[in-house]
């Protein structure tokens, strides 16, 4: 079971925000095309680093508490999941403040004339 | 570069993308912070957990503080916040910021701004309930007429902004 440890604490992590997208409202999910816009390039970036980081002795990571499925032989599948379970509770969490306490945060809708290229949800 | 430069160097990129880059200002945001705050906090909880059982392991070279040989990293010392290096809280600032702010962005350009956030479901049921209420005693009541759609327009709660006109 030790090897589960690190899965276990993504899978806390992504329970522990998903709830919001149904008790708040979040509506992230949902609106998953401006999410995987929004997730691509910090994975991408983080990732990178990630397995420079590994490659070159930064850090290393537990072979006893991942699963044991390695990507180039590098970088465990825990570290790919969690580029992306992180940023969506990231994402989730800003939404659910928003949900809650109504703050704007810049992406609203032009209160009068429509912007230049802004449009609603068509594309 | 060491982990301490680099999360130095990331954390300040981050910022320049959403300020300059992106124009998100998400650093100017209120809503930001709190979130954050909740990032942050469970980011603690998480991340100590999983570096305080040595899932992390870091070279001593590449941080502030040190890796023990054997045993838990202390709790707090030693370069060290919930057992975690503090450099891990540079990363998981500039992750949170540079992904957030990148919501915002595309949301700006009009990708899938709507539907918005909230109303949290418990206003929804308060506000059914009220519209019960009214209904059963049979007065008017403007307030309760649109709440049976989860959107009331004038809750001084503040879930008005959950979802805009159609």
């Amino acid at each position: 079971m030790e090897r589960f440890t690190y899965l276990a604490v993504l899978l806390f992590i992504f329970v522990g925000s998903a709830w919001l997208e149904i008790a708040l409202r979040t509506r992230v999910l949902r609106r998953w095309k401006r999410l995987l816009l929004s997730l691509a390039i910090p994975f991408t970036l983080f990732v990178i680093w990630d397995i420079w980081a590994i490659a070159t002795g930064h850090w290393s990571i537990d072979p006893d508490r991942t699963v044991g499925i390695k990507m180039g032989g590098i970088i465990p599948i825990e570290e790919l999941i969690f580029f992306v379970v992180v940023p969506l509770a990231s994402i989730l969490s800003l939404e659910a403040v928003r949900a809650v306490k109504g703050w704007p945060l810049g992406d609203e809708a032009p209160a009068t004339a429509p912007a230049s290229g802004a449009d609603e949800d068509t594309r | 570069m060491t982990y301490t430069q680099i999360g130095i160097a990331v954390v300040v990129a981050a910022i320049v993308a959403d300020v300059f880059i992106l124009r998100t200002r998400l650093v100017t945001r209120k809503g930001f912070w709190v979130s954050y705050a909740i990032v942050l906090f469970f980011q603690l909880l998480t991340n100590g957990v999983l570096t305080r059982l040595q899932v992390f392991r870091y070279s001593d070279s590449m941080i502030v503080g040190s890796q023990p040989d054997a045993g838990t990293p202390p709790f707090i010392g030693n370069g060290r916040i919930a057992y975690q290096p503090f450099e891990d809280l540079l990363m998981g600032f500039s992750l949170c910021l540079l992904t957030c702010a990148l919501w915002i962005f595309w949301g700006r350009r009009g990708v899938q701004r709507t539907p918005m956030s909230g109303p949290p479901i418990w206003r929804t049921w308060a506000a059914q309930r009220r519209a019960r209420t009214v209904a059963s005693s049979s007065s008017v009541d403007s307030s309760g007429g649109t709440a049976t759609t989860g959107t009331p327009s004038t809750d001084p709660g503040g879930s008005g902004h959950g979802q805009p006109p159609a």
